[in-house]
């Protein structure tokens, strides 16, 4: 049982505490949900298994002039036999407004796993392409991608 | 009515693996932009691609709203028997194209 001397200051101090959290939550959350929200999306495309790094290659320009429509390929070291081939590739980015960019099923009829798109990029930012294999297995490249003229994005949010 | 460019080699030998590369006419809306009166224009995308060669599927993706306008895709199969590859795209608002190109393996 605690008898505050000045009644008036702790519900004062609360609201502003609580305030402060609330600006440091608005400051701090546009800047952190973007790496969030990948790596959920990325979890849930490996239904939570974990994914490694290698085996993936992700071509793509370090500094895009335009990001309407910027090439990509994506290719995996796979002998993409019927006993070893790689099953998926997926691809996601950090800033545009979603986070999925497309998904590709292979076979072991492809013969070799490598895919190339154009895609747009909303601003500067990550890439990763992530590999879903025969055994299982998950591997991803991440590349750091510059863009210089953004793809239309006007209106959003 | 869509427009699609289709590259495959007209021959290949048995065994080789050929790339197919493909480009289909489309704006892919994303839905996240307004037009000049400020209201959002609703999506409008192709969502789905897939590539079969005689019947068998060898290929096929899911496309989002980050795929460029006029989706180019291009991915390798294995030469295994003359016939026809068959290519289909789907997406929204009942957009529905398809094309099949003859291929013929020595």
């Amino acid at each position: 049982m605690t008898a505050p001397a000045t009644p008036p200051s702790t519900p004062r101090r609360q609201l502003l505490a609580a305030g402060a959290g609330l600006v440091a939550w608005a400051v701090v959350r546009p800047v952190t949900a973007a790496p969030t929200e990948l790596a959920a999306a990325i979890d849930a495309f490996a239904g939570g298994a974990p994914v490694r790094q290698g085996k993936v290659t992700l071509d793509v320009a370090a500094l895009v002039d335009n990001g309407n429509n910027v090439p990509v390929t994506v290719s995996v070291e796979s002998p993409m036999t019927p006993a070893e081939h790689v099953t998926a590739i997926a691809l996601f980015n950090e800033r545009n407004p979603d986070r999925d960019v497309a998904r590709f099923q292979l076979t072991p009829r492809c013969g070799r796993a490598s895919v190339s798109t154009g895609i747009r990029l909303a601003t500067s930012q990550k890439l990763v392409a992530v590999a879903r294999m025969s055994d299982g297995t998950f591997w991803s490249k991440t590349v750091d991608v510059v863009v210089v003229l953004a793809a239309c994005i006007e209106g959003e949010g | 009515m869509a427009r699609a460019l289709i590259k495959v080699p007209a021959t290949a030998r048995r065994g080789e693996v050929i790339e197919i590369r493909t480009l289909i006419g489309h704006p892919m809306e994303t839905g996240h932009r307004a037009d000049s009166d400020g209201r959002k224009v609703p999506r409008d995308i192709i969502r789905r691609f897939a590539c079969r060669y005689n019947g068998e599927t060898v290929f096929s993706a899911e496309l989002f709203p980050a795929i460029a306008a006029n989706p180019y895709i291009a991915f390798f199969t294995t030469a295994v028997d003359s016939g026809t590859l068959a290519f289909s795209w789907e997406g929204d608002n009942g957009f529905a194209h398809a094309e099949t190109v003859a291929i013929t393996v020595t």
